[in-house]
């Protein structure tokens, strides 16, 4: 067949929820209603690390209205710890309590405020024991241990190799290394080196983790869950409650968003244990302080070292980062990992030597954000970059498109070669915001440029079905939080079998329907799922041809689908007729399926990333020097996509990764005291509002159809968050000359930069 | 305590605790889960719903302060099939991600139609300071009211 204009791909079509959504209809985990089911509470530990010498919930337990008060010696008939790199978090704090809010007990009961009541009759008899919070604390001499002993390795054989060390509170480190490095910089003719600080900083998604659990007749599980991974919730509550894959069923409405807060299981376990005790449903819904206390970003504290010679051609990196993971894993080994194998960023760098450490501290669990560690790194390499411009007298653009690799270069032996043209993306930005216009005095421009590697290797399936009245159902289990998978998948299926987008329908994710996904995060969906959507819809789409083929005698490349049936030289036949043709009655459906396996290589992290996500930010900022106030005024994002699928929900996700970026460049940051958290609620942790974002944000995509993905497309939506707090600091750098390396740019911090440059 | 109160023009006698907040009586006992929980604490307007045609956070708002009242929530936002101009402002915009802001944005920007009808960029940004969007970045949704705006007039 030959190629036709697409249709319904690339098209900016409103979301196919967004009615759901302006009425009201949508419905999330917290909606939902089951018959009998009871409201659950937790009782969280008031210490950053404490011996718990005894938890008493029989006076709970006793509460009329209450069903089941549990702690962790009521989970002796299951796996009582969970986690996807380890498996060292407790479902219930066992022994010991190793972050301020770790679940120690937990109660479900007739109502809200009942369980609420019982949980003050639970007595926990707490040793208080030295904390570590910082990356110092942690790492210093002495430090207190977060955890003792060796911990259980996790439940994914793709975690296997990661390296805990005994004795300290470093649970994984990495190290990669390729030509010379500690040569090559003592020969730069010019290194520039210092350390970033990113801070721990909180998703908010607006819909806190929730889940609804209920135990049927049979011994088999349900959740309707708040979770960006279906599948990976199911892995751990399969091997936690030693139920077969097939009698465990995650069902996942609507998510409130996820950034992911909401990647593997967090809340799950509990709610299953409580529906069990319990002997009925059972509702687990935290609260805003409660997400506080469940996950957040792994702060880091990152030096990098760059060598340039004089031509400005980049020589080498060297880089060493510590990330702060908290009190459990949680995902954090890999986000250090996997980040910090991208920490040259995109550009050609012959010699490097990286070294990252996972640091357990006694805080709440570090773990994927969106970026997965990439925006700490970037933080510190691209501020470098404009501090080596600065030093080599360079445009810091030209320095990067000096150094940028090369559509088609190879990143690392055995990973995919680079599948864009960053100094494409950079021209335009550069021309968006004006570069090499005169500004106004009072306004200073950066840019920065992110590279970052995709889940490898990863496996989406898919299966589309094709109904007698020429609908179509698509079953995926990528997840909606926002991002718009459902309305991305349903123009792949549209387009492919030449159907109008309301004849296509996306299924919910529910792992008793929906074929496996490994998880909806690293911009990964549309790329994967969406190509595994595209390989079935053809599946159904060759089997159209056939059956047409057969009945009429023609060959099958002589027929095509158009709106909705197969046309031949003579006749047109609707897919009703064809599947009439093919059952011999009105009856019957045809079923695509499509996998997406790409398997293992010989990468360095052991499997070829699908994509690469490549971005640049161009900002441009004013700043009072009465106050230190900072305002970006203008921002542009330009993000290499290859193909976007639905122009406007992209350019959509790409102004809400800049202004989360924006976020944690200006005004978030997760403070601790004494051992505590002190901005766990919206009241005191601020997050960009409306009158926050830039007056002027530009979301622009590159588009060259050179991804693997379906039509060419790559992942997008974390790519224009990651450059932003460079592209910031080095607007405000070339405005002011005051360099800052601690995020968030707070007014303080900015106030004092500047006094200290005044004198 | 009794109370009587209109919810989208529906006129309904409730015996609701004198402590009971109005967004539980909509979510819980009128099933009407468009109005959502999130900071609980009047800071991220998802739970805005309009008393008498002013935006109020449900979450900190009593339902026996609603007694004698009218209440608006989402549900009630569009003539039946039609939709509410702001409401198909968003669909066009994209101003929709996740959904959870979406309810409260909509009937804060409700609330400031109402008040004026041709509010300029900033009145909208001013306006929007109590309601929260992580998705967004707030572009689209501040175009969406602008849009509907002009439709309305």
């Amino acid at each position: 067949m030959s190629a036709r204009p697409l249709r319904v791909v690339g098209r900016p079509v409103p979301r196919v929820d967004g009615l759901e959504k302006v009425t009201g209809r949508a419905r999330y985990v917290t909606d939902l209603v089951l018959p009998g089911m009871a409201h659950a509470k937790v009782l969280r530990s008031p210490y950053a690390h404490a011996r718990v010498r005894r938890v008493d919930v029989a006076r709970a337990g006793a509460r009329p209205g209450v069903f089941a008060a549990l702690s962790s010696a009521d989970l002796t008939w299951c796996e009582p710890y969970f986690g996807p790199a380890f498996r060292d978090r407790p479902v219930l704090a066992i022994d010991v309590a190793r972050h301020e809010g770790e679940p120690v007990a937990a109660v479900a009961a007739v109502d809200e405020a009942t369980a609420e009541e019982a949980l003050e009759l639970i007595a926990v008899d707490y040793e208080p024991l030295p904390w570590a919070i910082t990356l110092e604390e942690a790492l210093g001499p002495g430090a207190p241990l977060v955890h003792t002993g060796e911990p259980l390795s996790g439940h994914f054989a793709d975690l296997a190799t990661l390296r805990p060390q005994p004795g300290t509170n470093v649970c994984h480190r990495f190290h990669f290394e390729r030509g010379d490095a500690v040569t090559a910089l003592a020969g730069a003719d010019l290194v520039v080196e210092d350390t970033y600080r990113f801070p721990p900083v909180q998703h908010y998604a607006l819909e806190p983790h929730a889940v609804l659990a209920a135990w049927d007749e049979t011994g088999a599980l349900t959740l309707w869950a708040s979770t960006q991974n279906p599948y990976s919730v199911r892995v751990e509550l399969a091997k936690m409650f030693g139920v077969p894959l097939a009698r465990i069923r995650v069902i996942v409405p609507h998510l409130g968003g996820g950034f992911g807060s909401k990647t593997y299981a967090k809340l799950e376990p509990l709610a299953a244990a409580l529906a069990r005790a319990a002997g009925r449903p059972v509702r687990l819904a935290a609260s805003v302080p409660e997400a506080f206390q469940t996950v957040r970003r792994c702060a880091a504290r990152v030096t990098t070292r760059v060598g340039f010679r004089r031509d400005g051609t980049l020589v080498a990196v060297e880089c060493a980062a510590d990330y702060d993971v908290g009190a459990y894993a949680d995902i954090g080994p890999r986000v250090v990992q996997k980040a910090t194998y991208t920490a040259t960023g995109p550009y050609r760098v012959p010699h490097v030597r990286l070294d990252a450490r996972a640091v357990y501290t006694n805080t709440t669990p570090g773990g994927a954000f969106r970026g997965f560690g990439v925006p700490q790194l970037a933080w510190a390499l691209e501020s470098l970059f404009d501090v080596a411009a600065g030093r080599l007298d360079r445009d810091p653009v030209d320095l990067r498109r000096q150094n940028f690799l090369a559509h088609g270069e190879e990143f690392a032996p055995g990973d995919t070669p680079i599948d864009g043209k960053l100094e494409e993306s950079l021209g335009r930005a550069a021309e968006a915001i004006g570069w090499t216009r005169a500004g106004a005095a009072d306004r200073g421009r950066g840019v920065a440029a992110m590279l970052k590697a995709s889940l490898a290797p990863s496996v989406s399936e898919a299966i589309v079905r094709l109904h007698t009245d020429g609908s179509v159902s698509v079953l995926a289990s990528a997840v909606e939080m926002g991002q718009g998978t459902r309305t991305v998948l349903a123009q792949i299926a549209a387009e492919v079998l030449s159907l109008p987008l309301a004849r296509v329908t996306v299924v919910q994710p529910d792992t008793a329907v929906t074929p496996y996904d490994q998880t909806t995060s690293s911009s990964r969906s549309t790329a994967m799922t969406g190509r595994a959507v595209q390989l079935a819809a053809e599946d159904v789409r060759d089997q159209l041809l056939r059956v047409v083929a057969e009945a009429l005698g023609v060959a099958a490349r002589d027929l095509a689908l158009e709106d909705g049936a197969v046309v031949a030289p003579a006749r047109r036949l609707t897919y009703t007729e064809v599947l009439v043709l093919r059952f011999g009655m009105s009856g019957g459906e045809l079923i695509g399926r499509g996998v997406i396996a790409p398997g293992r290589t010989a990468a360095p992290l052991g499997g070829s990333t699908p994509f690469w996500e490549m971005a640049v930010g161009a900002a441009e900022v004013s700043v009072d020097e009465e106050t230190g106030a900072v305002r970006i005024e203008r921002y542009v994002s330009v993000a290499d996509v290859g193909r976007a699928i639905n122009p406007l929900l992209l350019e959509g996700q790409d102004e809400g990764g800049v202004v989360q970026g924006l976020g944690h460049t200006l005004l978030e940051e997760m403070l601790y005291q004494d051992g505590h958290l002190l901005n766990g609620t919206l009241l005191v942790y601020r997050v960009p509002r409306a009158d926050d974002a830039p007056p002027e944000l530009e979301c622009h995509f590159v588009e060259n159809a050179d991804g693997s993905g379906p039509f060419g497309a790559k992942g997008a939506g974390e790519g224009s968050l990651i450059p932003v707090s460079p592209a910031v600091a080095n607007a405000l750098a070339r405005l002011t000359g005051v360099r800052l390396r601690d995020l968030p740019l707070t007014p303080e911090r900015v106030w004092r930069a500047l006094r200290a440059r005044g004198r | 305590m009794q109370i009587n109160v209109a919810v989208n023009d529906r006129a309904h006698v409730l015996e609701v605790a004198p402590h009971a907040l109005l967004l539980d009586v909509l979510r819980d006992v009128l099933d009407l889960k468009g109005a959502k929980r999130s900071c609980d604490t009047q800071v991220c307007g998802a739970c805005t719903v309009l008393v008498d045609g002013l935006a109020v956070s449900a979450c900190t708002y009593l339902a026996v302060e609603a007694d004698g009242r009218s209440v608006l929530t989402v549900e009630g936002l569009a003539d039946g099939e039609s939709l509410d101009p702001l409401q198909r402002a968003f669909l066009d915009a994209g101003a929709v991600q996740c959904g959870f802001c979406t309810s409260g944005m909509l009937l804060t920007a409700r609330a400031l139609l109402r008040e004026n009808p041709a509010p300029t960029r900033e009145d909208v940004l001013h306006y929007l300071r109590g309601s929260l969007c992580r998705c967004t970045g707030y572009r689209k949704i501040v175009e969406a009211v602008l849009a509907a705006a002009e439709t309305a007039r």
